[in-house]
């Protein structure tokens, strides 16, 4: 598990490579990057991300550790970006790897809908027309709460040896 | 003692990052925010039972019935948008 928090860019090819490298028995890599993003109706020139650095190490780790446990996957790999970032920059890296690609992907998923709801990030939009703090997502909510379903619980009962 | 913390929004329109403040008579989450509510103001405006703020207890997210002890660290902040 290789978890961190810092303010440089990564590197996503080789931080694949060392999550997967050394163990023959992963056969499912999947990753997700969030990048800055600036749009027509909201043409953000910049962003600052503020974290809470005693808890947010150990929030990805309990989330990872989740992650691990409900889909069977072998290792995780999260790495989370603050500090000042333009569009296009990197945010987050999350990268799952497992034996097979469905619980790669879930457990890709779920990390991210999970980490969007309780890990302590805060992020600052600037535009033309001055700053302002990012609202929350009603819809990141319900895609963290679907995981809760009984059809998602049963998911982890599938992928148990 | 009770250390609070003020992150994101809370933080800039507290103008504060974190405060020490005794914690006689704070015995839970929903103490601490009634109390801190009473400074009126912004604080009472933040507070106000109709904004959303989290709570964190030692690191871990917390509810308003959750117990608070002499020492503990608690933060106070917006709903997250990271990712």
């Amino acid at each position: 598990m290789y978890i961190i928090v810092q303010e440089n860019d990564f590197d996503i090819d080789s931080e694949i490579t060392r999550l997967y490298q050394g163990n023959p028995a992963i056969g499912a890599v999947a990753s997700f990057v969030g990048l800055v993003r600036a749009e027509a109706d909201n043409p953000v020139n910049a962003l600052t991300l503020e974290h809470y650095p005693g808890m947010t190490q150990k929030s990805l780790e309990s989330i990872a550790n989740e992650a691990l446990d409900r889909f069977n996957i072998m290792d995780v790999t999260i790495i989370h970006r603050t500090g000042f970032l333009i569009p296009g920059d990197r945010i987050v890296l999350v990268i799952t790897a497992g034996g097979h690609r469905e619980q790669s992907f879930l457990a890709c998923e779920f990390i991210m809908d999970y980490l969007k709801t309780s890990a302590p990030f805060w992020k600052k939009e600037t535009s033309p027309t001055g700053s302002h703090w990012v609202e929350a997502q009603k819809k990141d909510d319900v895609a963290f709460s679907r995981w809760g379903d009984d059809n998602m619980k049963n998911l982890k009962r599938n992928f148990k040896a | 003692m009770l250390r609070i913390l003020y992150f994101a929004r809370l933080r800039e329109t507290f103008c504060l990052s974190f405060e020490e403040i005794p914690s006689e008579s704070i015995n839970t989450v929903s103490d601490l925010k009634f109390m801190l509510a009473q400074r009126g103001g912004v604080w009472s405006r933040e507070l106000a039972s109709d904004r959303a703020v989290r709570v964190a207890v030692n690191q871990e997210m917390a509810h308003d019935g959750d117990v608070i002890r002499d020492g503990d660290e608690i933060a106070l902040f917006p709903p997250v948008t990271g990712g």
